[in-house]
């Protein structure tokens, strides 16, 4: 549904995005992921067609983002990181406005500005000067705009910036209600967003593809160590010793409370850990998968320099 | 053709919404209103003096002596006021971020242009009709001739709409709306007062001076001369701010 073949901006000497190349399955909500100045508003920029880019090609909603841009607009609700909306407007006169450059049908604005409001949980405020509202309804009438011609791909730049933590919950909510029916791409700086509504995340930095993939096939990709997190009733050195000592366990080390076991990615160890355990009487609390964070993650690819 | 109407409506709405229009063609009225009474009561006076004197009397003229100075008077204070009209019409996009809906909408660069122009327009024209209202009276009591006066008002439409033109392309090259107006108040100035310079020319220069000159076209329409070199003038002189507005636009975001 989206989707980048070596794309690449520059503005004069600066290069923005280079040769950046990915691809988003159609219903999904992804991520795009980098750190700032990395190109992420660029690269939306370029999806949505308000910027050309310099080279390569973009294909969104099936159509060639530079030689189809009247269609992929079609196409696309876009809510920049920078809401757009005019204050001396009323909620519905702007959602009005924006359905009739959207080119809706005229018998449909009605009925299309009823299914934006009720989506976004705009009723309360419908008849306000969109000056009068508050923060959190200003970001909701942005995605109500990106969403008023019912588009097959939204792209959202930084969706939750500036928003309360109660605000954040439910704009995420809104977000994730949308998988399925739309394909989603949102750029962040919250990592937590990303697990919590991305199916999958493009990593860039300064300009550069570093990772792109589903999210749960790059923490795989990306883990060096299979291992476990232990609570055990009994947790002194000796015990410590005796786990180190079984057999394919590399690492042995506590971390607060837990103790962090670490064996080859291909020698699963995990039975063998509960059985010894069980024999010895440790009083096993609780085991947990040693599984990568999206801020391991993203650390280890954006810091560490790894490039996929 | 509904696009541009969506453009329109949504730039007379900000207009209105805003004390901008407002003050606009208040402070239009107001001093119109004020040439207009200063310039009938003066020619009253002088009728007065002379109407014991019949050939006098019939030598005097009101387009000549009301209607002429009274459409000069106007054409300054459009020059002063048409700048703040257009000043906003992109620089505030820019500024509020929302020519970014504009520019993603499936709508041409065109279209938002020409939406935006038009409704800048149509305030000039509500300005000019309101501000005709007096004149009309002079017609009731009066017989002063008709086409001189419609001339008079076609100048300045087509004066202010070459403004305008002018006007929007400054709005789009910054995103300060007083930059804007500045820009548009300074260049118009120079257009107003290239017949000076030509004055002090020779031969072909004079003559391209004074054809680039606002004041040169416009002067003999208040004359009641129709001619269609001005009418071209005015004309080619909005249509070519418009395409340089399209130009800008479209140039800022390739680069």
């Amino acid at each position: 549904m989206i989707e980048t073949e070596h794309l690449q901006k520059k503005y004069g000497d600066l290069v923005a995005v280079e040769d950046l190349s990915f691809k988003v399955d159609s219903g999904q909500i992804w991520g795009l992921l980098g750190p700032n100045a990395a190109g992420k508003t660029t690269t939306m920029r370029i999806l949505t067609g308000f910027l050309p880019a310099t080279s390569g090609r973009a294909i969104v909603a099936g159509y060639d983002v530079f030689e189809q841009a009247e269609k992929v607009k079609k196409e696309i609700g876009y809510l920049p990181e920078t809401v757009p909306l005019y204050p001396e407007m009323t909620v519905e006169a702007y959602l009005g406005f924006v359905a009739e450059i959207k080119q809706v049908p005229k018998t449909s604005k009605k009925a299309a500005i009823d299914r934006a409001v009720e989506i976004t949980g705009l009723p309360a405020v419908r008849k306000r000067l969109v000056k009068n509202i508050s923060r959190g309804y200003r970001q909701r009438l942005g995605l109500a705009q990106a969403l008023i011609h019912n588009p097959k791909v939204i792209i959202m730049d930084e969706p939750t910036i500036g928003l309360d933590p109660a605000q954040i919950v439910e704009i995420r909510q809104l977000i994730k209600s949308l998988r399925g029916e739309h394909t989603i791409m949102l750029s962040t700086h919250i990592l937590a967003e990303v697990t919590q509504i991305c199916d999958g995340v493009v990593i860039i930095n300064e300009g550069k593809l570093m990772a792109s993939g589903r999210l749960d096939e790059l923490t795989s990709a990306y883990r060096e160590k299979d291992g476990v997190y232990l609570r055990l009733k009994k947790a002194d050195d000796e015990v410590l010793n005796f786990l180190g000592g079984l057999p394919g366990i590399e690492n042995v080390t506590r971390e607060g409370e837990e103790i962090r076991l670490e064996w080859d990615r291909n020698n699963d160890r995990r039975e063998e850990v509960v059985k010894f355990c069980l024999d010895k009487q440790l009083g096993l609390l609780e085991m947990r998968s040693l599984a990568l964070t999206i801020e391991e993650l993203y650390l280890r690819i954006v810091s560490g320099g790894i490039e996929q | 053709m509904k696009a541009i109407w969506s453009i329109i409506k949504k730039e007379l709405l900000s207009y209105f919404t805003s004390p901008i229009a407002y003050i606009i063609i208040f402070t239009f009225l107001l001093l119109s209103g004020f040439f207009f009474y200063s310039l009938v009561s003066w020619f009253n006076s002088v009728a007065m003096q002379l109407a014991q004197n019949p050939y006098y009397y019939q030598q005097i003229n009101i387009n000549q002596m009301v209607f002429s100075p009274f459409f000069h008077n106007l054409s300054i204070v459009l020059l002063l006021m048409l700048p703040l009209l257009s000043m906003r019409l992109f620089s505030e996009e820019k500024k509020m971020g929302t020519e970014e809906l504009l520019f993603t909408s499936p709508i041409s660069v065109t279209q938002i242009i020409t939406g935006k122009y038009l409704a800048s327009l149509l305030i000039l024209l509500i300005m000019l009709v309101l501000s005709a209202i007096p004149a009309v009276f002079t017609f009731i009591y009066g017989n002063p001739e008709v086409m001189p006066f419609l001339l008079g008002y076609l100048g300045l439409f087509l004066m202010g709409a070459a403004f305008l033109g002018l006007g929007i392309f400054w709005s789009a090259i910054t995103e300060n709306q007083i930059v804007s107006a500045v820009l548009t108040f300074g260049t118009l100035l120079l257009f107003w007062v290239l017949s000076w310079v030509g004055y002090s020319a020779h031969g072909l220069w004079q003559s391209v001076l004074n054809y680039l000159s606002f004041f040169e076209h416009f002067d003999s329409m208040t004359k009641g001369i129709f001619d269609t070199t001005d009418l071209v003038y005015y004309l080619s002189f909005a249509f070519f701010g418009l395409f340089l507005t399209h130009s800008v636009i479209q140039s800022r975001r390739w680069r």
